[in-house]
């Protein structure tokens, strides 16, 4: 009899828990609807932003997240383009013209308002770029205003003022307000490529009125962009930021073009870690990511071929070779050697898989009225007659020297199926060695590698962004490789003041490069992430700017 | 039981201060520092940013400074309770340089909160799993009821929350939708009910870690106390066994679990780096490894600092619990 009660309770309670399992499952697979189409229908955009923006203010950032946010709350003279990325977009400025000479640019604003309710004027850009040229700000792409006249002069005569001699008046900057609605800057020539570069963020306004009432010009207390103070000018007006969690930004009503503005507001997540954002995009939780792992490109090019997007994108892998520590490596004929012995195209179709361009060039295709040149090809026959020629036949004598890398499983394969190659085609031992990422700063900083890998992204839509940092005494250089007529290219180029004139110079100063070889080009980056097929007019943009009055979400015809 | 409390504050400041004193040298003498970057800051634009920041000053002015604000200046307990240690001690633990503008005490009165409620709630949930399970195995010690619950106890702590975490999100988020996948929060909604679902995996997730290590030591504490005489004694008079565990047993049986609590708390509560990672919780845990990283001075300092009192906070609470609980021991 007990035995039977002890059954009748056990099959009961399996029972009622089968009931309660099958329950939960049922109500979890119905139909319930995504954060993202929950958002969609809201016009609410979710999108996964890298990391923590450092701040919000323009003049102190420098990173691809930070721009992406400020860029939605702040406007500049000029604007982003949805999809061309040499385009001239109407930003504060109705219309602008030059001189005849090209070095004086005069721009009229329209009627714009700051979120507070004042008029966006030329007083307001005079104010923030005399800011930005502070060095006491301590801007870190303060150098991106050295183009106007005496600029450069201003900045440095405040950072190290000479004894006994006065620093240089604001007055005697090429920055004008020649009234409330019309900024007139003088360039140190002439240069037609200038609108472009008022695009990026360093050029951006800030309310000097707000500045003022929150620490004053050259304070970095961050008070001024916090949500309760933010005061910008864009198309999205600043609403929520929790650190680590959430920047989200509003559509702003009081904005010259708000009818343009499709989305009612934009949340951006800091997502660090590629696998939960992954993780997050399939779960209906974002609209897009902000990158992709590599080892999941393939399998997402079968499963969701309509989400996967590999742009691509204005940056350049390479390696930088140290020619001042290692006898070997200072011999141009053994970097050419080791540059010819790279397979580059086996190296991107079956290590890297993900869409990137093999490199044969440095500075990336894609810059209109540009064009790198193959300047060599994978010659494995030369590579081995170059290196006899230098003294190390079949690799004899050669010495053994390492691949430097900052800590990561990408950078690792790479640098093995180069030691790989190398070993192959040269008979040469190569070592490999990984260091944290500030470790491995400091080490290329202190010329203290042989050879070591790197990246570059473009600040703008032109060859010197790349090239100039090789020039003598440039803090990026780290190679300690030094040429003189690259030098005076370099420095005339800037000023040759028309365009053709001046890419046939940078072109001239490539071919150097690619001649003496500091550096190994191994690929050209590519811009992978996933996008949901509600979010539209989201183009391949080649430094991913985004200007995000132009993205609109479309709801999926049921 | 004052004297000895009193005796082991006054113990704390020297071990406060060879702990700010080791972090400040080892974090100095790292490779790198909080602006190095690859896009290179030009010279003198460096310059003005270690001045900002005071990083220009000989490294003693630095260090001593540091001490200088520090130190508790006053006590203010409504504010303390809110983790403002500027308004609750006066302690300014200075400004973080990888998040500009927001200041070490800000970062962590905004996280910790986050990190204690995952932790406490996943603390909760070991020992509420990890008792009771440690109890049955030991009363049932080489039967079914011992093998299963232990078993299922070395795989939960084979098993590191990395790989949990994400197996849970993936099952139990993903595919049966039952929790969100990731995240601490609901955006858009403003009744604190619809944060509920977004906690549980989290707390799950760490719960059942720290459950599989409770699990353990209180089968071991048990079968200890279980062979003495007193427990004889106890079942010699009658007593049910539910009595004897509960009253006389568990008493000394769960001495271990108390004592490893401590440090574990002070682990958990500070946050968990692998689980906010994982599940995008914007917790300290995240603070503490990734300041270094960023070689953010102040933030590393501020948060070992806090850390460690937590530690010597929790040992000492602990410490008094086991005194409560074991009549042998005595405050001295």
């Amino acid at each position: 009899m007990v035995l039977i009660q002890t059954m009748k309770w056990r099959q009961v309670f399996i029972a009622n828990l089968i009931v309660v399992i099958s329950l939960l499952i049922v109500s979890g697979c119905g139909s319930k609807q995504t954060d993202v189409e929950k958002a969609t229908e809201r016009g609410v955009l979710l999108l996964g932003n890298g990391s923590e923006p450092k701040s919000l203010d323009p003049h102190t950032v420098t990173g691809v997240p930070e721009n992406h946010i400020i860029s939605s709350i702040m406007e500049g003279l000029v604007a982003y383009h949805p999809s061309d990325d040499t385009a001239i977009e109407p930003g504060v400025a109705e219309s602008f013209e030059t001189n005849e000479t090209g070095d004086v640019y005069t721009f009229h604003l329209r009627d714009a308002k700051w979120t507070n309710g004042d008029p966006v004027t030329a007083h307001d850009f005079v104010y923030s770029y005399q800011r930005i040229l502070n060095p006491k700000l301590a801007a870190e792409y303060v150098t991106m205003l050295f183009v106007v006249k005496n600029a450069k002069e201003y900045n440095e005569s405040h950072g190290n003022p000479e004894p006994g001699k006065e620093p240089m008046a604001w007055d005697e900057v090429g920055i004008k307000a020649l009234d409330d609605k019309t900024l007139e800057i003088t360039l140190i020539a002439p240069m037609p490529y200038f609108p472009l570069m008022l695009k990026h963020y360093s050029w951006f306004p800030v309310n000097p009125r707000v500045i003022e009432a929150h620490g004053g010009m050259l304070s970095r207390n961050g008070k001024w962009y916090q949500v309760e103070n933010h005061v910008g000018n864009g198309p999205f007006r600043l609403k929520n930021w929790v650190t680590n969690q959430i920047v989200e930004v509003e559509k702003n009503p009081d904005y010259w073009d708000a009818d343009t503005v499709k989305l009612n507001s934009i949340r951006f997540f800091p997502l660090e870690s590629a696998d939960t954002e992954d993780r997050l995009f399939n779960a209906g939780g974002l609209h897009k990511t902000y990158e992709i792992q590599l080892h999941k490109i393939d399998r997402y090019k079968i499963e969701m071929p309509g989400n996967l997007r590999l742009d691509p994108y204005l940056g350049s892998y390479f390696y930088r070779v140290n020619v001042s520590r290692n006898d070997a490596l200072a011999d141009k004929r053994v970097r050419r050697a080791l540059n010819l012995a790279i397979d580059r195209q086996s190296l991107v179709t079956n290590v890297m898989r993900g869409g990137q361009i093999p490199a044969r060039y440095f500075v990336p295709k894609g810059i209109q009225g540009y064009q790198s040149k193959e300047f060599f090809k994978f010659d494995p026959e030369k590579a081995r007659r170059l290196l006899a020629e230098a003294g190390y036949p079949g690799g004899k004598g050669f010495p053994t020297f390492e691949i430097l890398y900052n800590t990561s499983e990408q950078h690792k394969t790479i640098a093995e199926t180069i030691q790989q190659m190398w070993k192959t085609t040269l008979g040469i031992n190569i070592e490999i060695h990984n260091q944290e990422w500030k470790v491995y700063l400091d080490a290329q900083s202190n010329l203290d590698y042989d050879i070591s890998r790197a990246g570059w992204i473009g600040d703008y839509v032109d060859p010197y962004t790349f090239l100039e940092m090789f020039t003598t005494g440039n803090g990026n250089n780290d190679t300690g490789w030094s040429n003189d007529r690259y030098d005076e290219l370099m420095a005339t180029a800037p000023m040759a003041g028309d365009t053709e004139k001046r890419y046939a110079m940078l072109q001239e100063a490539e071919t150097i490069l690619m001649d003496e070889l500091p550096i190994l080009p191994i690929y050209i980056y590519t811009r992978g992430y996933l996008k949901h097929p509600n979010l539209k007019n989201w183009n391949p943009k080649l430094l991913d700017n985004r200007n995000m009055k132009y993205i609109w979400l479309e709801e999926t015809a049921q | 039981m004052f004297k000895f409390i009193l005796i082991r504050l006054l113990q704390s400041i020297p071990v406060l201060i060879v702990i700010i004193t080791l972090t400040f040298v080892m974090v100095r003498a790292a490779p790198g520092g909080p602006f190095s970057a690859e896009r290179k800051i030009p010279e003198h634009i460096l310059e003005a940013l270690n001045e900002h920041y005071g990083l220009n000053d000989p490294l003693y002015v630095q260090y001593f400074n540091y001490l200088k604000n520090i130190c508790p200046k006053k006590l203010n307990i409504p504010a303390l309770l809110k983790f403002d240690l500027k308004e609750g001690l006066g302690s300014d633990l200075g400004p973080s340089t990888r998040y500009e503008g927001r200041s070490v005490n800000e970062l962590i009165a905004e996280s910790f909160p986050v990190s204690f409620q995952l932790g406490f709630f996943a603390i909760l949930l070991a020992l509420t799993i990890g008792i009771p399970a440690g109890t049955i195995a030991a009363l049932n010690k080489n039967t079914l009821l011992d093998y299963a619950p232990m078993s299922m106890a070395m795989v939960g702590i084979c098993l590191p929350s990395f790989v949990l975490g994400p197996i849970f999100a993936m099952v139990f988020g993903l595919w049966l939708e039952w929790f969100p996948v990731i995240g601490w929060r609901s955006y858009g909604s403003f009744h604190w009910t619809d944060d509920i679902p977004y906690r549980v995996l989290p707390v799950v997730t760490l719960g059942l870690y720290y459950g599989a290590g409770m699990a353990r030591l209180t089968r071991g504490g048990m079968l200890e106390v279980l062979n003495q005489d007193y427990i004889r004694t106890a079942r010699a008079k009658g007593l049910s066994t539910f009595v004897v565990t509960t009253k006389h047993a568990l008493r000394a049986g769960l001495l271990p679990v108390i004592s490893y609590l401590g440090p574990v708390t002070a682990g958990v509560l500070s946050g968990s780096f692998i689980i906010e990672m994982i599940f995008q919780i914007p917790g300290l845990g995240r603070h503490f490894i990734n300041a270094a990283l960023n070689r953010d001075y102040t933030l590393v300092l501020g948060t070992v600092l806090f850390y460690a009192v937590l530690i010597i906070a929790l040992n000492l609470i602990v410490d008094i619990i086991m005194v409560m609980m074991n009549p042998k021991l005595k405050f001295d």
